[in-house]
């Protein structure tokens, strides 16, 4: 009996022991990637503007989700009356919540079809809050100088046409560049998501044989390459193994310190992707009156050729008097103030002409 | 018990009313526990076989043997994804027994003194409750790059095998199938070692009195009469490795193709469902509950299986 009482009261110590130095570990690997976020000052949302109590509720897009939590943060900070919940459970969940009429705003990064805004009782604003561009972060460690991708080059290598990285197809946009004789190895989100429909939508553009052999979707049949979970999943996989190329979005390439290629835009030139070219996209993409554009090839000389609004999807009309106050306070707040947290967190901030449309939007949501 | 033997009488009394009311309401709640058990399953296929009518209206049985999981242009099939969750269960059972039922074997001799013993015992069930998403990430930044160079050279030297027939690529078949390893690892053996354990003495002392050695008695006679426990911890791993989502998500690679080459990426059914659910709209919801279906099907069918072999071995 004492035997055994000791015996458990080793194993004890020797687990908790093992528990603790895993706990340690994770903290030390956590430690770089917790950055300053919610670093902006509370004075910056200015005075309370709603002064009853209002919890909104909102779903959907998981893109967005850290600049949504910055945001609707940083303004609790200022309005401690607002509260703002928002679940990032993926743009298409966010949709259908928002039809089900379980939430009071919805966020997706694929407007709505003209059927789906038809489901909705109440009407649909769509709101253009943030974008984001899309990248291809790739392994080549000998390689010094970012790789230039031309539009033929990515369309082929997603549909597998291109195999090794020292195809001729390649080397010709990158002369100086000293390409490995090694396969390439295609990486493709693995679950349903927004920024796969939104990459799908450029391939379909760029290459008449993607949009006949594939399509585009959220979830596509892709021809080639492995698969990975979200986000975080495509950058594990591309860091580990050399000679993969994958999609993912920019914010989350900048702060895994992801190497990222030069794509060619339609007008022909390599553009990097950045701050400044995905504004330079926005710029040249006219929004129309229903704030719903696809920028699937945008035209610009400097212009980053993938480059997506991401939406706040809202009800034309709500019952309840303070909710509408609090989303007017909320969305025109982060239209101002909140873009300048955007580019910090890797987002595009929004060029001045489409706030203008989005606020003259949000002035007409209305209580019923 | 002084009392009782004092009046004898007293022990053919009946039960008292209240008594007798404990114990019909005792087996009337466990009644219902056992069939609401039985229910949830029972609701549980119910309604994935109503979400995936509108599937198997289009598809029918040939949803099963389609390679295509095409939700742009509306075609569904699962051939890849049955072929990857019998394959990694596969393997993983494979190399998952022979490693269970020895520890457990070894854990229930007394090779080691007691004090040494729990502790083992104690750390092999700690393996149960580490969190899939856990191994999932061990997978990826320790398994992968492990496996690889053996990967390699397996490929270079034995490429002919089919098994064997692609370089490694990172995530792929048998990640997934080493990690499911692992984790029905303290399933087997906790069960196993049960099984073991509460044999009688009087077989171990028997079979030692006949002369046997302890080999021939863990081999002859211990194994053996255990066999039903073991091959019941074999068949909860089982259903496990099948099902398991988050750790395969990780590491299988996510291709809906019918590769034999152990290193190409792969699929299975419960890593498709996890991946696509969410976002499914539509026909591809009512496609990813007729494969839910179908891994229901699966696992009873191997669990008959399994209950079939273990009656035509314990009849010898």
């Amino acid at each position: 009996m004492f035997l055994r009482s000791k015996a458990i009261r080793w194993t004890i110590t020797a687990s908790a022991a093992a528990l603790t130095l895993g706990l340690g570990s994770c903290g030390q690997s956590d430690a770089p990637t917790a950055s300053s976020s919610g670093a902006a000052s509370p004075s910056a949302a200015g005075s309370p503007v709603v002064t009853e109590n209002v919890t909104l509720s909102g779903a959907g897009a998981s893109f967005p989700a850290p600049l949504y939590q910055r945001w609707f943060a940083d303004f609790n900070k200022a309005n401690p009356t607002v509260t703002v919940s928002y679940q990032s459970v993926g743009s298409g969940a966010g949709v259908k919540q928002f039809i089900a009429g379980t939430v009071d705003f919805g966020a997706s990064d694929v407007a709505m079809k003209d059927e789906e805004i038809k489901q909705v009782p109440k009407g649909a604003l769509l709101l253009p809050m943030t974008a984001g561009s899309i990248v291809l972060a790739y392994n080549l460690p000998d390689l010094k100088t970012p790789l230039k991708l031309s539009r033929a080059v990515v369309g082929d290598i997603f549909l597998g046409k291109i195999k090794k990285w020292n195809d001729a197809a390649i080397a010709k946009a990158n002369p100086d560049a000293k390409l490995p004789d090694s396969a390439i190895g295609v990486v493709y989100r693995s679950d349903g998501s927004g920024t796969t429909g939104v990459f799908t939508k450029f391939l379909s553009a760029i290459s008449a044989e993607w949009k006949t052999k594939v399509g585009d979707g959220k979830t596509v049949n892709w021809p080639t390459g492995t698969g990975a979970k979200g986000n975080e999943g495509i950058t594990a996989q591309v860091q580990q193994n050399k000679g993969s190329v994958g999609y993912v979005e920019y914010g989350y390439a900048k702060q895994n310190g992801l190497t990222v290629a030069t794509l060619e835009n339609k007008a022909g030139t390599f553009v990097e992707p950045s701050d400044t070219s995905a504004q330079a996209t926005l710029a040249a993409a006219k929004l129309p009156d229903n704030l719903r554009v696809f920028i699937t090839d945008p035209e610009g000389k400097d212009a980053y050729p993938i480059v997506t609004y991401s939406w706040i999807l809202a009800y034309k009309t709500y019952s309840d008097a303070n909710k509408v106050k609090a989303l007017k306070a909320i969305v025109n707040y982060s239209l101002t103030e909140g873009q300048k947290a955007s580019p910090e967190l890797g987002y595009v901030a929004l060029p001045e002409a489409v706030v203008t449309k989005v606020k003259t939007a949000v002035d007409s949501i209305a209580v019923k | 018990m002084a009392s009782q033997l004092a009046a004898p009488n007293q022990l053919i009394q009946s039960k008292s009313s209240l008594g007798q009311i404990l114990d019909k309401t005792f087996i009337w709640i466990t009644r219902i526990c056992a069939f609401s058990i039985a229910g949830v399953l029972v609701l549980i296929a119910v309604q994935v076989g109503i979400e995936a009518i509108p599937a198997i209206k289009a598809f029918g049985l040939g949803f099963a043997f389609q390679q295509d999981w095409d939700p742009v242009k509306g075609s569904y099939g699962v051939l890849p994804m049955i072929y990857g969750t019998l394959m990694t269960s596969f393997v993983a059972l494979l190399l998952a027994i022979p490693i269970g039922v020895g520890s457990a074997i070894f854990l229930s001799e007394d090779f080691l003194p007691v004090s040494f013993r729990t502790v083992l015992v104690f750390l092999v069930e700690l393996l149960a409750a580490i969190p899939s998403v856990v191994y999932g990430l061990w997978g990826i930044f320790v398994l992968i790059p492990l496996i690889r160079p053996f990967g390699e050279w397996l490929h270079e030297n034995l490429g002919w095998f089919v098994l064997f027939g692609t370089s490694p690529s990172g995530p792929g078949l048998l990640p997934a199938a080493v990690v499911v390893t692992i984790m029905i690892l303290p399933t087997i053996t906790a069960i196993s070692r049960d099984a073991l354990t509460s044999l009688p003495p009087e077989l171990r002392q028997a079979s030692i009195g006949l002369g046997g050695t302890r080999w021939e008695t863990i081999f002859r006679v211990l194994l053996p009469a255990a066999f039903s426990g073991i091959v019941g911890a074999i068949m909860l791993a089982l259903g496990r490795a099948m099902g398991e989502t988050m750790a395969v998500t990780m590491l299988i690679g996510n291709s809906n193709t019918v590769n034999f080459s152990l290193f190409a990426p792969g699929n299975t059914i419960a890593s498709l469902l996890a991946n696509q659910f969410a976002e499914a709209s539509g026909l591809q919801v009512s496609a990813l509950m007729y494969a839910g279906l179908i891994l229901f099907a699966l696992t009873l069918l191997v669990n008959v299986a399994a209950q079939w072999i273990v009656m035509k071995v314990q009849k010898f």
